[in-house]
C-alpha cells in the first residue's frame, strides 16, 4: 500500500534559508566573488569542469560558490545546467600536437625536441605550509626566458619510428556519446574514454593505483604529460567551412607500457591515454592507466580478474553524480518501505519464537 | 570586395577567442555598426568537444563547452556570423557585426579598430605564457665521474 505523506514545506524553506546564511558565513568577512574563485581556486574550477563535462570556468566557479566548496555538489549543478543547453554540434577532434604547452614532461626520454618544461607545478615543492599566504602581499612575477617557438612533437612519435610502440592510426568515425545514449556494454574504447574523462578523480585514482600495486599490473611509464591550450574548431553549416570557436586548456597523458606480446600482438610497447579538461594532471595520469588496463581484451592479454580490467565495474561506478544520486537517496523518507520491513522482521521473529516454543516444552 | 575564406576564418577565430567584453568595447569605440537586423538573436548553447585516442587515433567525446552564436544582416544586405566561446550575448552580436563589416568598405576601419588590437593583445598573452614556460625548461648537465 502506498501512503502519500505531505508536510514539511515550512521546514524545507527554512532549511534552505539557513543554508544560504551558512554559505555566506560571517558577514564581517568579505564575500568571495565568482571571479576570485575562478582566478584563485583554478584547480577546483578545473575539476568541476572536467567531471561536470562542461568547459566554462565562470559557471564552474559559480557552482563552487553555490555548493559551499563541495565539489561533487558543484559538479551536479554543472551537469544539471548542461542539460538545459541546446547543442550546436560537435567539434573537429582537437589537435594536441599543436598545443601551446605550459608544461610538458617525459619520464622516458631525458632529451627530446621541445625539452622538458615544468610549468606551474607542485612537483619539487616541499609540501610545507606557507604561512606567508595567510598574510596579504604582492606576488613576485614569474621569471621569463626567451621562447624558442620550436615545435613540441608527441613523444610516442619517436618510438613509432622504430616500430617499437603500438600505433594510433587516425580514423574518422562518429564516436558514441553517453550523454545521448545510455552507457551499455560492451563499451568500445571511445565510449570508455568518454566515461573515464568525466569520472570521479578519486575513484579513477584508486583504480589506477590498484594496477600499480599488482591488480592487472601493466608497468606504466609516463611517456609524456602535457598541459596547455588547444584550439577548438567546428564546421559551421551556414558558412560551409570550419572556424575556431574557442580555445581550451587540457591535460594529456600518454603512458608507455611494457608488453611481452600476445597471441595477436608482437612484443612492443603499448599505450594508455588520458585527456581531461583543464590542468588536471592526477586525473589524466589515472585515466591513462585505467584506459590501458581496460584494453586487455583487444591486446589479447589474460583477464586476471582485477577490478581495473572489469569495464562494467569501472564504468558503472566511476560517475560521482550517478553514485551520489543513488547513495544519497537512501536518506530521503522511506517511511512506508521501512514500515513493511519492520512488519516482516516482527513476523519472522514471531515465527522463530513459535518454532522454538515446542522444543522448550519438551 | 570578397574576403578570402582563410581571412574570414582567421578573424572569426580571433573574435571567438577574445576575452569577455573586449570586442564589444572595441566596436563601440570605433563607432561603427549600427542598424543591423538580427537574423538569429544571440543564443547560448554547447558544442561537444572531441579528442582522439592516443592523440592521433579514433575520435571520442571529451565533454562540452559553452558557445554563444548570433547572425545578423546589415542594411546593405551583408550577412555576418558570430561565434564566441562562453556565455556572452553582447560579444556574439559584436562578433557578428565585425564579421559583416569586414565584408564591406568599412573593412579597413574595423581591421584597425577591432581586429588589430585583439590580435596584438592575444599575441602578447601567448608570448607571456610561452616565456614563463621557457623559464621552467630543464637544462640537464651531466656530472663527470672520472677515474683520475
Amino acid at each position: 500500500m502506498y501512503v502519500a505523506v505531505k508536510g514539511g514545506e515550512r521546514a524545507i524553506e527554512n532549511a534552505h534559508a539557513w543554508l544560504a546564511e551558512e554559505r555566506r558565513g560571517d558577514t564581517d568577512i568579505a564575500e568571495l566573488s565568482v571571479a576570485q574563485i575562478r582566478e584563485q581556486l583554478g584547480l577546483a574550477v578545473n575539476r568541476v569542469m572536467a567531471e561536470g563535462s562542461l568547459y566554462d570556468p565562470d559557471l564552474a566557479a559559480l557552482a563552487i560558490k553555490q555548493a559551499r566548496g563541495d565539489l561533487i555538489e558543484a559538479i551536479f549543478l554543472v551537469r544539471a545546467y548542461r542539460t538545459t543547453l541546446p547543442r550546436f554540434g560537435a567539434s573537429e577532434p582537437i589537435d594536441t600536437g599543436e598545443m601551446g604547452c605550459d608544461r610538458r614532461i617525459s619520464a622516458t626520454f631525458k632529451d627530446l625536441p621541445g625539452g622538458q618544461v615544468l610549468g606551474p607545478t607542485f612537483d619539487y615543492t616541499h609540501r610545507l605550509l606557507d604561512f606567508k599566504l595567510a598574510a596579504e602581499g604582492e606576488v613576485p612575477s614569474a621569471p621569463v626566458r626567451e621562447a624558442s617557438g620550436e615545435p613540441v612533437p608527441h613523444v610516442t612519435g619517436f618510438l613509432n619510428r622504430e616500430g617499437l610502440i603500438e600505433e594510433a592510426p587516425t580514423e574518422d568515425i562518429t564516436p558514441p556519446d553517453l550523454t545521448r545514449e545510455p552507457l551499455e556494454l560492451p563499451a568500445d574504447r571511445a565510449l570508455r574514454l568518454q566515461a573515464l574523462t568525466r569520472s570521479d578523480e578519486g575513484f579513477t585514482l584508486g583504480m589506477a593505483y590498484s594496477t600499480q600495486r599488482g591488480y592487472a599490473r601493466n608497468h606504466a611509464f609516463v611517456g609524456e604529460l602535457r598541459i596547455g591550450t588547444v584550439a577548438v574548431e567546428m564546421e559551421i553549416p551556414e558558412l560551409g567551412f570550419s572556424i575556431e570557436i574557442g580555445e581550451i586548456t587540457v591535460t594529456e597523458c600518454e603512458t608507455v607500457n611494457q608488453f611481452k606480446g600476445s597471441k595477436t600482438e608482437p612484443p612492443q610497447f603499448t599505450r594508455g591515454y588520458g585527456l581531461v579538461f583543464g590542468q588536471t594532471e592526477r586525473k589524466a595520469i589515472s585515466m591513462a592507466l585505467v584506459d590501458r588496463a581496460l584494453r586487455w581484451e583487444e591486446l589479447g592479454e589474460d583477464d586476471v580478474g582485477a577490478p581495473a580490467q572489469d569495464a562494467e565495474f569501472v564504468l558503472y561506478h566511476g560517475d560521482n553524480i550517478q553514485a551520489t544520486g543513488f547513495l544519497e537517496h537512501i536518506k530521503l523518507p522511506h517511511y512506508v518501505d521501512f514500515q513493511s520491513e519492520l512488519e516482516l522482521v516482527r513476523k519472522l521473529r514471531r515465527e522463530a519464537g513459535a518454532a522454538e516454543m515446542p522444543e522448550a516444552a519438551e | 570586395m570578397t574576403p578570402s575564406e582563410d581571412d574570414r576564418r582567421a578573424w572569426m577565430g580571433l573574435l571567438a577567442r577574445s576575452p569577455e567584453g573586449r570586442v564589444t568595447r572595441l566596436l563601440e569605440v570605433s563607432g561603427l555598426g549600427s542598424g543591423a537586423k538580427l537574423l538569429r538573436p544571440p543564443e547560448i548553447g554547447s558544442v561537444m568537444v572531441r579528442g582522439r585516442a592516443g592523440g592521433t587515433g579514433a575520435p571520442f567525446n571529451l565533454g562540452e563547452m559553452t558557445v554563444t552564436r548570433c547572425a545578423l544582416k546589415l542594411e546593405c544586405g551583408t550577412v555576418g556570423h558570430g561565434h564566441v566561446q562562453g556565455r556572452r550575448k553582447g560579444d556574439a552580436k559584436a562578433a557578428a557585426l565585425v564579421d559583416a563589416l569586414m565584408q564591406t568598405e568599412h573593412a579597413g576601419m574595423v581591421e584597425a579598430g577591432v581586429l588589430e588590437p585583439l590580435r596584438s593583445e592575444e599575441a602578447a598573452r601567448r608570448q607571456s605564457r610561452a616565456e614563463k614556460a621557457a623559464a621552467t625548461k630543464v637544462d640537464f648537465f651531466t656530472m663527470v665521474r672520472g677515474e683520475d
